[in-house]
Parts: C-alpha cells; sequence; structure tokens
C-alpha cells in the first residue's frame, strides 16, 4: 500500500509539472507568433526606403513611414521631459519622506491612473488641450503619452529606492551630510539602474500606444516642424494603413508594427543589459 | 589610569585634557510614541576615553547613543526630553541643525555599510565632497590621514579607486571607521561595531579603539563583555531604560555597587 501511495503520489507530481510547463510554454507562445507573423508579413516590405521616404500617395508604389518613425521618437522625447522628471521625484517623494497619509493617497492615486484605460487618457487631453488650443498637435501627443508615464515611473521609483538599505541612508546622514544630498548622491545613485530600467519600461509601453494619439497628435502624411502641427507616429500610421482597403499599405503597416516590435525589444534587452551588469558587480 | 597617561600622547588636534567632559548628559528621555525607552540618564561622558555601553537587548543603550546625535529624530515617532551638551554646547539648543550635530559626532554602525557605487576613496571622502570640499589636495591627504587612523592605509593604498565593497568585511567596518573620521569629528559613536565580525577582525577594531581614543572620545555600544572590559575606560550599565550604574570599567567588572550589574557582568541575566 506504502508503494501505491508513493506512487500516486509521483504521478500526482509529472501532472503538475506538465500543467506548469504546458502554462510557461502558452506565455512564450504568443511571443513567438507574433513575432513569426510579423516577420513573413512585413520583412519583404523593409528596405531603405522605408526608413527614408515619407509615405507616397494611394497607387503609387513604394514610400516609407520615415516621418512616423521620426514622429514617435519626438512624442516619447516630449512624453519624457514631462514623465520622467515628475515619476522621478514623486518615487523620490513617495519613498523617502515620510507622510503617511498623503503618500497613502497618492499611491493610491498612482494606481487607479495606471489602470486608467489610454483612450480615455486621449479625450481628456482632447478636452483640456486640443480643443483650446483649436488643433491637434505635437505637443498635445506628447502630454497625453508624458502624463501615461508619471504612475508607471513614480511606482517603479519608488520600489526601487525601498530596496536601498536604510544603512546607507544612516551612515550618510550619520556624516552630517544634508538630507536631499543624501538623497541624490546615495540613495539615487545607489538605485540609479533601477530607475533606468523603470523609464525604459515606462517608455516602451507608451511607444506602442494609439488610442490616445488618436485624439491629439492625429497622424500626418508630411514632416511635422512645429509643436503645433499634427504628428505622425508608428503606431497610428500602422492603424491608419492597417484599417485602409489597400494591398500595398497593408504591406507597410505590416513592416510597421515589426519595426515597432523591434524597437520595444530592443528597448527590453537593453533593460535586461543593465540589470545583468547590476547582478555582475555585485558579485564581483 | 590608562586614559589619563594617554591623553599626552594626543595628535594635539584639540586642546582638551582627559579629565574634560565631553559629553554632559542632563535627564534624558527618550520616546517612542509616548513610551519611554530611556528614563532620565544623567552621566559625564569623559573626553579622549573609551566608554561602554552594555546592557540586555531593548535595554536602550542603541537609542542612547543615537540619542548623542539625533539619529533618534529619523524615527518620526520619537521624542526626547532633558539636554545634552557637547563640550559646553548643547546640541538640542534652538536653532541647531542636526546636520551640524552629526559633523560633530560621528557614528559607525553594527553592519558595515560603505557606499557600494563608490571607491573606497570616495567612501573615505564622501562626508567631505557632499558637504562642498573641492580641494583634491585635501581630499587626498586627508584620505590617507583617515585610512591610516583606522589602520587601512597599507592594505588598500595601491587600490583606493577599486570599489568599497569589494573589501572583506573587517575591512569594510575599517572603512566606515575612517569614513566618519574624515569628517574630524569630536565624538566617534560605534554600535556594536565589531558584532558582524570574526575574532581577528574584531581584535583589530579594538586596538584601533585604543589607538583612536588618544584624539577622539568615543562611546560604543556592545554586548560582548569582554570588548567591554578589555577596550573601555569607562562603562554603563543599562537596563530597562535605566542608567543603573555607571564608573570606571575596572570597577564595574569587578566591584560594581550594584546586584544587577553584578548579576548582568557576570553572565547571570542578558
Amino acid at each position: 500500500m506504502d508503494a501505491a501511495n508513493h506512487n500516486w503520489r509521483k504521478a500526482k507530481n509529472t501532472m503538475m509539472q506538465t500543467l506548469a510547463f504546458a502554462c510557461a510554454i502558452l506565455v512564450i507562445l504568443p511571443l513567438v507568433l507574433v513575432f513569426f507573423h510579423l516577420v513573413t508579413q512585413g520583412a519583404s516590405s523593409i528596405n531603405w526606403a522605408f526608413f527614408t521616404q515619407l509615405p507616397k500617395p494611394v497607387g503609387e508604389v513604394g514610400g516609407g513611414m520615415a516621418n512616423a518613425i521620426l514622429g514617435t521618437f519626438i512624442l516619447i522625447t516630449l512624453a519624457s521631459l514631462i514623465g520622467v522628471p515628475v515619476g522621478v521625484l514623486g518615487g523620490v517623494f513617495l519613498s523617502e519622506y515620510t507622510h503617511k497619509r498623503l503618500n497613502w493617497w497618492i499611491r493610491f492615486t498612482a494606481d487607479v491612473t495606471n489602470g486608467v484605460p489610454s483612450i480615455t487618457w486621449g479625450m481628456v487631453v482632447y478636452a483640456l488641450i486640443v480643443v483650446p488650443m483649436k488643433g491637434f498637435s505635437t505637443l498635445a501627443g506628447g502630454i497625453v503619452l508624458g502624463l501615461m508615464m508619471i504612475p508607471l515611473i513614480m511606482r517603479t521609483t519608488e520600489e526601487v529606492l525601498q530596496l536601498v538599505p536604510s544603512g546607507y541612508r544612516e551612515a550618510a546622514l550619520a556624516l552630517g551630510i544634508a538630507q536631499w544630498r543624501m538623497i541624490i548622491q546615495i540613495v539615487v545613485r545607489t538605485a540609479l539602474k533601477g530607475i533606468i530600467t523603470g523609464i525604459l519600461l515606462a517608455l516602451a509601453r507608451v511607444a506602442g500606444e494609439t488610442a490616445p494619439l488618436l485624439f491629439t497628435a492625429f497622424g500626418n502624411g508630411y514632416w511635422t516642424h512645429k509643436l503645433t502641427e499634427p504628428i505622425a507616429a508608428l503606431p497610428l500610421q500602422i492603424f491608419n494603413y492597417a484599417i485602409s482597403p489597400y494591398d500595398d499599405w497593408h504591406r507597410q503597416a505590416w513592416a510597421g508594427a515589426l519595426v515597432l516590435i523591434l524597437l520595444v525589444t530592443a528597448v527590453n534587452i537593453s533593460v535586461r543589459v543593465l540589470t545583468r551588469d547590476r547582478f555582475s558587480r555585485r558579485s564581483a | 589610569m590608562a586614559a589619563i597617561s594617554q591623553s599626552t600622547s594626543g595628535a594635539g588636534a584639540e586642546q582638551k585634557s582627559a579629565t574634560d567632559t565631553a559629553l554632559a548628559v542632563r535627564n534624558l528621555s527618550v520616546f517612542f510614541n509616548d513610551k519611554a525607552v530611556l528614563k532620565n540618564v544623567t552621566m559625564d561622558i569623559a573626553a579622549r576615553a573609551v566608554t561602554a555601553i552594555i546592557g540586555p537587548s531593548g535595554c536602550g543603550k542603541s537609542t542612547f547613543l543615537r540619542a548623542i546625535n539625533r539619529m533618534h529624530e529619523l524615527n518620526p515617532e520619537a521624542r526626547m526630553d532633558g539636554e545634552i551638551c557637547l563640550f559646553g554646547d548643547n546640541i538640542y539648543g534652538s536653532g541647531i541643525e542636526p546636520v551640524i550635530v552629526r559633523r560633530r559626532v560621528g557614528m559607525v554602525f553594527q553592519k558595515s555599510n560603505p557606499f557600494p557605487t563608490m571607491s573606497i576613496n570616495e567612501n573615505v571622502t564622501v562626508g567631505l565632497r557632499l558637504n562642498g570640499v573641492r580641494d583634491k589636495k585635501i581630499l587626498a591627504e586627508r584620505t590617507e590621514q583617515s585610512l591610516r587612523m583606522a589602520a587601512l592605509w597599507d592594505e588598500v593604498k595601491d587600490r583606493l579607486h577599486a570599489p568599497a565593497i569589494s573589501l572583506s568585511g573587517g575591512q569594510q567596518q575599517r572603512l566606515c571607521i575612517a569614513r566618519a573620521l574624515a569628517v574630524q569629528p569630536e565624538v566617534l559613536l560605534m554600535d556594536e561595531p565589531a558584532s558582524a565580525l570574526d575574532p581577528l577582525a574584531t581584535q583589530k577594531i579594538e586596538d584601533l579603539i585604543i589607538e583612536l581614543k588618544k584624539i577622539y572620545t568615543i562611546v560604543i555600544v556592545t554586548h560582548n563583555m569582554q570588548q567591554a572590559a578589555r577596550s573601555s575606560d569607562f562603562t554603563a550599565f543599562f537596563y530597562l531604560g535605566e542608567l543603573v550604574e555607571f564608573g570606571p570599567t575596572a570597577k564595574i567588572f569587578t566591584s560594581p555597587a550594584q546586584k544587577r550589574t553584578e548579576d548582568y557582568v557576570t553572565g547571570r541575566f542578558g
């Protein structure tokens, strides 16, 4: 009976292990599918012109998404100008200054904000910026992405700062170093890689946003010269091309999607490299 | 007494004799959320001598130490009552910033905590640099001087730019001592500085303490009775937040006046 019991236990263990393994594979599968699909559909349309030329009118062959690629970079730069300082300093406040009740509210608000659907963000910024300025604009697009970055960066910054042992703070204060200097030179510096990781992940997240840009950046078939003009962005261009009835545009949309995911993957890989560096230094 | 015989060999950084009072503690009480963890402590801590604070866990000895450089204020629930004078200056006086007090009263912690993003010499000079000292010559001088005083110079002089965390545990603790010395404090507080170290490293720290008291006033919290007996001139026994007995170390360990002190130092409780 003991042996039978033992065999049954072993069987249960194997079952659980298989189930967990299957689920783990399911995590990888969608990414493989996405990549496979994008590469087969989009790779053939990626060429030099894709990165250097403006979109061509319907019917004309060729053209590229140069303006959308540049537009995405401009938008995430603008977004970073808003999201990084506010997010990082907000995270510093949450982690380093104890205001129990206020901190609870900020944290709660940030978490709720993180869950706000992106299209809602687009509508709010449309009402607050686009309507008063009487037009879609690069500025509005940057602002909406920046606002979305703030709570993301704030929470990750707070978390990595909390990982800095309190002994470092005490040691610095005991040397007669002022608190703000201690925070910048000791705490933030110690957690810098984690903070940068959080910023990059937030960037990767907003770089692919489409919905909020529909109401704000709007898209543009040409180069944008002013912050008050609408601007093209990769996700917008993909969206517009994908819902069009033209095969040529569909191919371009696939190529755009491939470029976008390569961009996001590149950011994620640099995050990996950064964190690995941190661990190797610790073991050194 | 040892402290007096050695006072003449001090480096002359200050003109105080060993019989001076470095810290005059008067009716010091500390409360956390209105619970008194330190009750009405009054004692004079001698300059250029080592004063050991002993007592069982939770007796308030760490709190006492932290009240001397106002580190207890990091806990927003802490409140204090009474007075501590550092060479005559009330460190809790109106308009006295904790930052100023901490430049005069340095601290070394139980767990060595060199800053992991900094090299050995950056760690030593961090207190100076973040207080506005830019002169490279002064910084280099102070680095060597502090590392020599912490008996670490010979071991690290060829790799000052190596990461501080590449040092061994005992070396890291001596680096922390050098870092505290570099800002030239008057008093050095040590909170169980050797309790995480092996016997050899502990021995080095104890030798160092005896060396350092030629110049500095040292207050050390320790759980190690032998350490207190070996390296201190005066010993204070704390129990349940009260100062039970305070006197020359030899007397505390051989003929204490209080029964509780005798029970503790002979290992009958605690």
